[in-house]
This record gives C-alpha cells, structure tokens and sequence, in this order.
C-alpha cells in the first residue's frame, strides 16, 4: 500500500517507513488497519471456500462430496471464521484507519495495545485452523453446545482448537474495545462534542462498549470448557451436579451483544456514507444516536430467544420474547432515518450508494424474520431449521457484509489514493444482489418444510432437491461477485483513478486529509463547529498542509508482537493438561509487559 | 479562525481533561467486573447443586478467612498512603508503603494458599464436585489477580528505589491503586456471597 513520505520534523522516530520490519513493528493505527483488512479478508475467502464446500454437499439429496465428519468441520468453521475472524475484525479495520481520522485525532489512545491486538488476532486466528491439518478442526458447530463439545463426546481436539482458538481471540477484542472507548472518549478535537462525531465513530463507541462487557462473560463460559476438558472441573457436567445448560446461557448471553458488535459497524457506515451520496446530512441523527446505544443496552436483556425451545417455561420465554420484540423498534428508527435521509436528497449511484440501498433492504427483511423467531409458539417451528439460517444470513450477509462493501468502496480511495472502478464494482454488486438472494431467501421456505440445520445430507424423499439445487447456484454467483471485488482492488490499485482528498465531497474530518492521509493524520485542524465540518467550510489547505511544527508520533515496537505471540502460547500450553506450561507462558507474558512498560511509548 | 493547537503540539490534551491511561484503565476495570461477575454468578447457580462432598460447611473456616479479608482490606490502607507518598514526592514514604501494600498482599495471597492446601487434604479438588470446581475456579482467578498486582507494586518499588518514581509519575502509581482496589473490592463480593452467607 502506497504511505505518503511523512514530513516529520526532528524530534520524532525516523526508522525506516519501508519493508517486513517496519510493518511488524509498526504502531500506526493506519498501517494496523491495513493489516486486519487485508488478513480478514483471506479469512473471508476461506469461509466463503467453507461455504461453497457446504454448498456443493446440499445440491443434491443423499450427495457423498464430504463426509458427515467433514462436513461438521467445514460448516462449524464456515461460522467460526466468518464471525471471529472476518465479521469482527473487519470492522476493527475501518475503526482502527477510520476513526482516528474521523475525530481529528493522529492515532489511538493507545498505539501499541493496539499493534498486540492485531497479532494475537493473527496468531489466534491461524491456530484455530492448525486443526484442519490434522483432520480435527472443530466440528460441534460455532456455539460449541455441551454436552457435546464435553470431552465425553468430543474425545478428539477438534474442541480444544476452538475453545483455546476463541479464548485468545477475545482477549484481542477486550484490548481492542478498551482502546476504542478511551479514545473517542478522550482524543477528540476539540469543539468535537458527542453530538457532533460521524455516526461511524459513534456506533464504534457503543460496539466497544458491547465488546468489553459481553466478550468477558464468553471468556469465562472458555475457561470453564477448557478446564472441564483439560483439568477436570465439573462445570458442564451434569453427573456431579453441574448444568450443560449454563453453557447456553453463558454462550448466548455473550452470542446476542455479539450479534450487535457485529451490526453496529455497518449501520455506523450507511449512516456516514447515505449523506454523501444524498447531498444532505443525516437525517434524524440524535434518534439514530439514540437508537444506536439503546440497542446496545436491550441487546443485554434478549439472549434467551436463542433458548426457546430448551424448557425455561412460559414466563421466562414471554419476557425474552417481549424483549426481542422491543428491540426491533430502535432498528426500526434507525431504517426510517436512513430512508428519511435519502428522501428529497440528490442521489448519486456510486457503487458504496448501491451497497447502502441493498443493505437497508435485505437487512430489513433480515429483521422482519427475526421478529417471527422472536415469538416463541412460531420459533418452536423454526428453531433450528434453515428458516434460522435464512434468518441470519439476510442480517449478516445482507447487514453486514453489504454495509461493509458499501465502505470498502467508499473508504477505498481514502486508503490507497485510488478509485475502485464503478463498472467491476457494479458486477460485485449486482453479482451479490442476485447471489445472496437466491441462496438466502429460498432457505426460508426449506425451513418452513422441515429442512434441519447442520445436517450433511437429506433424503430423496422430503423433495428439498431443487430449493437446495437453486440455493447452491446462488452461493456460486455470489462467490463471481467476490472475484470481480477481488479483480477491482487488484487492478485499481495499480490503475486505479486518483483519488484527490475528497473524491465523494464527503461530510466528515477524514476527506479533510490527503489521500492517503501522512502518517500525522492531520498537520492542524481548525475548531469544530458542526456535525459535516467539510460542508461547513473545513478546508483541506491548512489541514493537509505541511506541518508547521515538529510532531511526535508514537515509536515502533516489537513489544506488541512478542507478547502476543506469548499470550499464545500460554493459552495453547493448556492443551497439555499440565498446570505448570500455562503458568512459565503466563511468566514470559509478565517479562513481556514489563518490558514494554519500561519502553517509552514515544520520544520526548 | 482559531486554530487548534491540541492536535500537534499539546501532548496532554483530551476530550474530557481526564488522563487517558487512567480512563483506558478504567474501562479495564468494567470488563474484568464483567468477568468476576460471571465467575460468581456461576458460583452461586451451583450453590447446592453438588452431588456429593466436602461441602462448603465442612471446610469453611470463617475466622480464618475473615483474618486474610481485614488484611486484604488493609492493603489497600497501605495503598491509599503510597500513592499519597508519591504524589508528595516523599521517596522514603513511597519505599515503605508500596512495600508494605505488596507485602499485605502476600500475606493474604499465603492464606489462600493454606487454605487450598487445607481444602484438597479434606478431598476437596477441581474435579470432586461443582463446589470444589466453582469455588477454585472463582478464588483461583482472584489470587492470580492479586499476584499480578503484587508483582506490579514490585516493579513501581523498584522503580522508587532507583530515584525514578517522583510527582510527575504518580499517573502510574494511582492507576496501581486503582486495580488493586478494584481486586480489594472482588474479594469483598466474594466474601460476602461465597463464605458469609454460607
């Protein structure tokens, strides 16, 4: 990727800007951006391969492509990976590039946290696939159930790939929220009030909110699996008095914030990338403010409309019901605010404008499916079939994925200095469109049918060949859609039209700077005055100029790697079954941290 | 136009006029509570449940417990004073008290592991029941907690030994006092809920 050549003056670390080091050592939230972009996107395409795989096997009743083993491989990690590994840390990607930018800030609060959280992604993420080669990657579904992922019924490793896998990646998470809350809280330029950020920064806000407090509550249901597995407790067992159900409580109580961590960033990037391309601010945004954080405090209280079909009784299945049904309101809000805004507004059909149209329509019918599973006499009939599936894949595919792509090629020119091309990014779009909604929609009906989930194969009889036949090519088409994303970014990075700093005329702090920004962000920012400071008359002259005095940036360091790669390890020495290898990793973590706590975090 | 000098070249400029390691800290603080939480909340669902022994009755001794609890609670006394010695740059204050904090922690963190010892001899292990396995689990946590913030203390010790531990760094020391307060506070929670109301 193309670095503009920084002029720093003298009192900051010079270093070189170039090669393998600079990037392993590299503490600029630009340059970590980059990073989680560009490996959650290789995830993306092994969980879409997994997909694809899936797919193949259900074309055709009674099919023997994969075996039942296999299959429960791919399927379980098909969801593992795109939820863990791209869903979430691509969204960290835009946070980390985007935000700083977007409050006026020149990095994170905290720059080499920041660097550790990538690596212990990059390490965890690589090591929960280790398994594959072994024939053991994890195969018990990406919710991991007891009793089944108990060591009674999964003897083999396949679990403990997962739960330690999973365990690691969420201590990358907690740092990553811990250092997002701290620096939308405390870097933001000043006359950057609240109430006037981008929505993009405000819903990473409300996320890493969700991210420190649920990804706890899954660390503890991990460390309770894991020592059930490795060191013998009882906590999922129910011989000696223990309940597998209070997996699914601790899992869901984490699994359904976790779905809003997942959708927070992209409803933050319809709400940024709506205006530009309407020419008009947001409309409504205190209510799409508002909406926003409520979500993330109902979110707390629904998580049981995972377990309706487990026994808790009427009165506990009437408050979670009552529960998700109150949270479709605040989404609700968010979708009339974003329809209000493109009403009256000039539109321009830029490819991210196409992707924001879709998004709002599939994950509108997402929802809509949602509410039905919200009820529980209707979801006793859908539960675990493929209208769940249909359900999750409109919001996730048709939320996420789309309002991701929609800032992929509205955030593209910002990153590189160059355009990503509008023909290859129509076929990408309307290649999706079609995809998705012939592999998605179709599943609606094979569940109403009867069609389970996360079955290898069906038989001849039940008549679910051709709905599965049609699905399947659906997955196919979508996955030419990936190609022709995969062709632009290839070919637009080398031919790419230049960018300029504002190519959209865009509202917000980040198209104030170059294209792509100095590694400063910003030389000098005038006072902020409004929620769309680049219509208001922030001109990029002063603020993409060269600096007019010497700025220190924050140093490059080892440190975050090494320690990553630490807290690794001793995660994995679990697997031993021995106290101690845990607890000589845990040491070396120690020596790790304190070493980086003596290291000066910039040069003074 | 008046232009904002924060962003380049005033280091100590945030939104709010708090310190960012201490407010990053504390939101470090909001999820491990999320975490002890779940530990405890755990604890108690299994309350019990178990199918056979030893019970908490049967190996419970309050008066013991309650003797490492007031000097938990002292040590954050103690921590209380140290931070108060660095800020006033007072060197010999800082040594003894930041000592004394860490040592107030061993102590208690030497009660635990009688206790454990005392525990496993009554057959007490992780895997003999849910109690053994959510009471260590919960208390194991702690005491590992408790570890790291003494070995912490040790280092910001160390450092006031070397003459490097003055005024302008008490950011340090006061987030210090911050998590060890913070773990001071877990035990109280799990004093109460786990022992005292057995």
């Amino acid at each position: 990727m193309a670095t503009a050549e920084a002029t720093i003056q003298s009192g900051t670390t010079a270093g070189r800007k170039t090669g393998l080091w600079s990037w392993i050592t590299t503490v600029d939230h630009k340059r970590i951006g980059i990073m989680y972009a560009v490996t959650a996107l290789v995830w993306f395409l092994v969980g879409g391969l997994e997909a694809l795989l899936i797919r193949i096997q259900l074309a055709k009743p009674e099919n023997d492509f994969l075996s039942a083993d296999v299959y429960n491989q791919i399927f379980t990690m098909h969801g593992t990976t795109m939820i863990f590994l791209v869903g979430m840390p691509i969204a960290v990607a835009l946070f980390n590039y985007i935000v700083p930018l977007q409050i006026g800030a020149r990095d994170v609060a905290f720059p080499r946290l920041n660097a550790l959280s990538y690596w212990i992604y990059l390490f965890g993420g690589i090591f929960m696939n280790v398994g594959f080669l072994f024939n053991a990657a994890p195969n018990m579904g990406w919710f991991g159930y007891t009793p089944l992922t108990t060591k009674m019924y999964t003897p083999g490793l396949n679990a403990d790939f997962w739960s330690v896998g999973l365990q690691i990646l969420g201590i990358a998470s907690i740092m990553g929220g811990v250092n997002f809350i701290t620096t939308i809280i405390n870097l933001r330029a000043p006359g950057m009030t609240l109430m006037r950020m981008p929505l993009f920064t405000w819903m990473a806000l409300v996320q890493s909110f969700l991210v420190i407090t649920a990804l706890p509550v899954f660390a503890v249901a991990l460390f309770f699996l894991s020592f059930d597995r490795f060191y013998g407790t009882n906590f999922y067992n129910t011989m000696a008095g223990g309940e597998a159900l209070l997996w699914q409580h601790l899992f869901w109580i984490f699994g359904h914030p976790e779905v809003y961590i997942l959708i927070l960033p992209a409803f933050g990037i319809i709400s940024d990338v709506l205006p530009a391309f309407t020419r008009k601010p947001l409309f409504g945004y205190n209510m799409v403010v508002y909406s926003g954080v409520l979500i993330g405090f109902i979110g707390w209280g629904v998580w049981a409309h995972h377990m309706f079909a487990v026994g808790m009784g009427p009165i506990a299945d009437a408050f979670f019901s009552i529960a998700t049904l109150i949270i479709a309101i605040p989404t609700g809000v968010k979708i009339f605010n974003w329809l209000a805004t493109m009403w009256g507004g000039t539109i321009r059909f830029n490819t991210p404008m196409l992707f924001c149209i879709a998004m709002v329509a599939m994950f509108t019918i997402g929802g809509i499916s949602g509410v039905h599973l919200g009820s529980p006499p209707a979801d006793l009939h859908e539960t675990d079939t493929y209208y769940v599936v249909a359900h999750f894949h409109y919001v996730l595919f048709g939320g996420l994925i789309m309002g991701l792509f929609a800032g992929f090629y509205y955030w593209f020119p910002k990153v590189t200095g160059r355009m990503l091309d509008e023909k290859l990014g129509k076929w990408n779009f309307w290649l999706f469109v079609i995809g998705a909604n012939m592999t998605f929609f179709p599943m609606h009906f094979a569940g109403l049918l009867g069609m389970p989930r996360r079955i290898f194969t069906y038989a001849e009889e039940l008549n679910l060949g051709t709905i599965n036949h049609i699905i399947s090519i659906g997955g196919f088409i979508t996955a030419l859609g990936v190609l022709a994303f995969a062709w632009n970014v290839i070919r637009s990075l080398k031919k790419g039209q230049i960018a300029g700093n504002n190519p959209w005329d865009a509202h917000t702090l980040e198209w104030a700077t170059t294209s792509p920004p100095p590694e400063y962000n910003f030389s000098e920012l005038p006072e902020i005055r409004t929620r769309e400071p680049l219509w208001d008359g922030v001109s990029s002259v002063d603020v993409a100029g060269p600096p007019k005095a010497p700025i220190h940036m924050p140093s490059p360091s080892y440190w975050p790697i090494l320690t990553a790669a630490a807290i690794n390890l001793t995660l994995i020495l679990m697997m031993t079954e021995l106290w101690w290898p845990p607890v000589l990793g845990a040491a070396l973590v120690l020596l790790c941290v304190i070493n980086w706590a003596y290291e000066p975090a910039s040069e003074h | 136009m008046s232009h904002a000098a924060a962003a380049s070249s005033d280091h100590h400029y945030t939104s709010t006029g708090l310190n960012t390691f201490k407010l990053g800290f504390w939101t470090l603080i909001g999820s491990e509570s999320l975490f002890f939480a779940s530990l405890i909340a755990t604890y108690m669902v299994y309350k019990g449940e178990s199918v056979r022994g030893p019970f908490p009755s049967d190996v419970f001794n309050i008066p013991l417990t309650s003797v490492s609890t007031f000097v938990l609670l002292m040590s954050s006394l103690m921590m209380v004073l140290a931070l108060a010695a660095v800020q006033r740059g007072d060197r010999k204050g800082s040594l003894l008290w930041l000592f004394m904090t860490a040592l107030f922690g061993s102590i208690f963190l030497g009660f635990q592991a009688y206790e454990f010892t005392h525990f496993y001899h009554a057959g007490l292990t992780l895997g003999t029941n849910v109690f053994g396995s959510s009471f260590f689990i919960l208390t194991g946590f702690h005491g590992a907690h408790v570890l790291i913030g003494v070995i912490w203390l040790l280092t910001l010790w160390v450092q006031a030994l070397r003459g490097r531990l003055g005024p302008k760094d008490a950011i340090t020391v006061e987030v210090a006092g911050l998590y060890w307060h913070f773990v001071d506070i877990v035990w109280i929670a799990i004093f109460t809920l786990v022992y005292l109301l057995e």
